[in-house]
C-alpha cells in the first residue's frame, strides 16, 4: 500500500517538475513585467511601466498589428482553400487522391527552412518581387495542408447519403454543400482555422524569406532586437516581458472560455 | 444545351493548382539549382564542394549530435508524461495535457526569448552554449513528442492489459510486450517531428547558443545571401532525409494530433 502511494507521488512529482520547467521562463517574465526594472534579478517597485512602454511605442504596436492581420488573412484564405481542397479530394479517384495527399504532406513534414528557401528562390526566378502577396503565399503554404488534414477525418465520419438526399429533394449542389455537408465538417474547419492562426502567428523563418522590405512581425522584430540590438535595447527587451505576459493571459483566457461549455455540460450530467 | 452535372471533384482544383505552383514547382526549382553551377550548367560540384569541406562536415556532425540528444531527451521526458497521463484515472487529466501544450501557443520567438532571459539571469547565457541550445530545443519541441505518444497510448485497448494479467504477466511484461510495441507509431511520428526542426531551426541555436552554435539550417541561411546553388544543395539533402524518414515511419497522420489541433 505504502509502495503504491510512493509511486503515485513519484508520478505526480515528475509531471510537476516538467511543468515547473516549462512555465519557469514564462512566469519569470510575467512577474518582472510588473516590476520597474529593465534587468531581471534586480529589484524595483510594482509598476505598469513596461505595459505603458509597450502600448506607447508605435513601431511595436504596428508590428503586433501586422502579425495579427497577416495571421487572420493567411488563416482565412488557407481555411477556404483547404476546406474546398479536402472536399474535392474526398471525391476524387484513388490515384488523384493519393497524389494530392502526398503533395499536401510535403510542407507538413519538410523543414521550414527548406520550404522558405524554395519559395524565395522560385519567386525570384520567375521574376516576382517580394511583397505582401509572396509572404501571404508563404504562410498559406505552411497553413493550408494542416487545414486539409483536420477536415479529412470529419469528411470520413460524415453521412454521405445526406448530400444525395438533399439533391433528390431539389437542392442545388452548392446549396447542398453549404446547408448539408458544411455543418457536418464544421468542427474540422474551425480547428483547421485555429491551427492555421497559431502556425502563422508562430512563424519566423518563412516570413523572413518572403516578406517585403521593412515589414516586421512579432517574430522578426523580437529576433532582431535580441540578436542585433539597437539604441534602446534594454527598454525594448523589457517591453517584450509585457507582451509575453499579455499573450500568455490571452491564451489562458481562451483555453478556459473554450472549455467552459464542456465542463458545464459534464457538471450538469453529474 | 444540357449543363453538365456539377462534380464535387472540381472543388479541389484551386488547391491542386496552389500545390503545383507553390509546393511542387519550388521543390523542382531547388532540384535544378542543386545540380547546376553559377552558369546554370549541370554539375555535381556543389555536393563535392560541400562534403569535402572539413569545417562543414564537423558542423554537420555537431548538428546531428545536437538533434539526436534533443530527440532522446524529449522522448525520455515525453514517454513517462504521456504514459502517466494516458493511464491516469484522474478526471482532470485533459487539463494537465492542456498545460503541456499551452506554452506552445505563445509566439515561438517570444518563448525562446523568455528562456534567454532566464539563462541570462542565472548566468548561463554565453557560458554553456550547447547545453542552452539543447534545453531550448527540448523546451520548444516537447509537445510534438507528447501529443502523438499520448494519442497512440490512449488507443491501446485496456482489455489487452487484463488479458496479460490473467495470463500471469506483471506490470513490467505488460509494458514491454504490449505498451511499447503498440506505441511505436507514436514514437516514430514524435521522433520525426522533433529531429528535423532540431537540425534546422536556427532561431533557437542563434538566440540561446550566443551565435556560437551552428546547425545545418544555418548553412541555408548563410548560402541564401551568397550562393543559391549551394543553398539548394543543402536543402535537397534535407529533403532527402525527410523523404527517407517519412518512408520509414509511414508518413504523417492527421489523427496523431501533432500540433494539438483536436484538444
Amino acid at each position: 500500500m505504502n509502495k503504491q502511494l510512493a509511486f503515485k507521488c513519484l508520478k505526480a512529482g515528475f509531471i510537476g517538475l516538467i511543468l515547473l520547467l516549462l512555465y519557469a521562463p514564462i512566469l519569470l517574465l510575467a512577474v518582472y513585467s510588473f516590476i520597474s526594472t529593465d534587468i531581471i534579478g534586480t529589484t524595483g517597485s510594482f509598476s505598469f511601466t513596461h505595459y505603458t512602454k509597450l502600448f506607447g511605442d508605435p513601431i511595436i504596436l504596428q508590428m503586433i498589428g501586422n502579425t495579427l492581420l497577416l495571421a487572420f488573412l493567411a488563416a482565412l484564405l488557407s481555411t477556404i482553400l483547404g476546406t474546398l481542397g479536402a472536399l474535392g479530394m474526398f471525391y476524387c479517384k484513388k490515384r488523384t487522391k493519393a497524389l494530392l495527399h502526398g503533395a499536401s504532406q510535403i510542407p507538413v513534414i519538410n523543414a521550414e527552412i527548406v520550404t522558405a528557401l524554395s519559395l524565395a528562390i522560385t519567386f525570384v526566378t520567375v521574376g516576382i518581387g517580394k511583397s505582401y502577396f509572396t509572404m501571404l503565399i508563404g504562410h498559406m503554404v505552411i497553413c493550408t495542408p494542416f487545414v486539409v488534414l483536420s477536415v479529412i477525418p470529419k469528411l470520413k465520419q460524415m453521412d454521405g447519403s445526406l448530400y444525395e438526399a438533399a439533391l433528390d429533394l431539389g437542392a442545388s449542389p452548392f446549396k447542398a454543400l453549404w446547408k448539408v455537408v458544411l455543418p457536418q465538417i464544421i468542427p474540422g474547419v474551425i480547428s483547421g482555422f485555429m491551427l492555421a492562426i497559431t502556425l502563422s502567428l508562430d512563424d519566423y523563418i518563412v516570413t523572413v524569406y518572403t516578406r517585403p522590405n521593412g515589414f516586421e512581425t512579432i517574430s522578426t522584430y523580437v529576433f532582431n532586437a535580441t540578436m542585433r540590438g539597437n539604441a534602446h535595447t534594454a527598454e525594448t527587451l523589457s517591453s517584450f516581458w509585457a507582451l509575453t505576459t499579455i499573450i500568455f493571459l490571452v491564451i489562458v483566457l481562451f483555453v478556459v472560455l473554450s472549455n467552459l461549455p464542456a465542463l458545464r455540460k459534464k457538471e450538469a450530467k453529474q | 444545351m444540357k449543363i453538365p452535372r456539377f462534380s464535387r471533384k472540381t472543388l479541389c482544383i484551386p488547391y491542386a493548382v496552389f500545390l503545383l505552383f507553390f509546393v511542387i514547382a519550388p521543390m523542382l526549382v531547388i532540384l535544378v539549382y542543386a545540380f547546376t553551377d553559377r552558369n546554370m550548367g549541370f554539375s555535381f560540384g556543389n555536393f563535392v564542394k560541400f562534403f569535402s569541406d572539413p569545417t562543414k562536415l564537423s558542423t554537420i556532425v555537431y548538428s546531428i549530435v545536437i538533434a539526436l540528444i534533443t530527440t532522446v531527451v524529449c522522448l525520455l521526458i515525453a514517454y513517462p508524461v504521456a504514459y502517466i497521463l494516458a493511464h491516469s484515472k484522474m478526471k482532470k487529466k485533459h487539463v494537465i495535457l492542456m498545460l503541456f501544450v499551452m506554452p506552445m501557443w505563445i509566439n515561438f520567438v517570444l518563448r525562446v526569448n523568455a528562456i534567454r532571459e532566464l539563462f541570462n539571469w542565472i548566468g548561463l547565457l554565453g557560458q554553456a552554449n550547447y547545453f542552452n541550445t539543447v534545453f531550448g530545443m527540448v523546451y520548444d519541441f516537447l509537445p510534438f513528442m507528447i501529443l502523438p505518444l499520448y494519442t497512440t497510448l490512449m488507443k491501446i485497448d485496456p482489455s489487452l492489459y487484463e488479458a496479460s494479467y490473467d495470463l500471469g504477466g506483471n506490470a513490467f511484461t505488460a509494458f514491454t510486450r504490449i505498451t511499447l510495441p503498440l506505441s511505436v507509431p507514436g514514437i516514430a511520428s514524435g521522433v520525426t517531428m522533433v529531429f528535423l526542426p532540431s537540425m534546422t531551426n536556427y532561431v533557437v541555436s542563434d538566440m540561446l547558443g550566443n551565435s556560437m552554435v551552428t546547425i545545418i539550417g544555418k548553412f541555408i541561411y548563410e548560402y541564401f545571401g551568397s550562393d543559391w546553388h549551394m543553398g539548394s544543395m543543402v536543402a535537397l539533402v534535407l529533403l532527402i532525409v525527410v523523404f527517407i524518414s517519412t518512408f520509414l515511419t509511414g508518413g504523417f497522420k492527421s489523427e496523431e494530433n501533432v500540433r494539438g489541433a483536436n484538444l
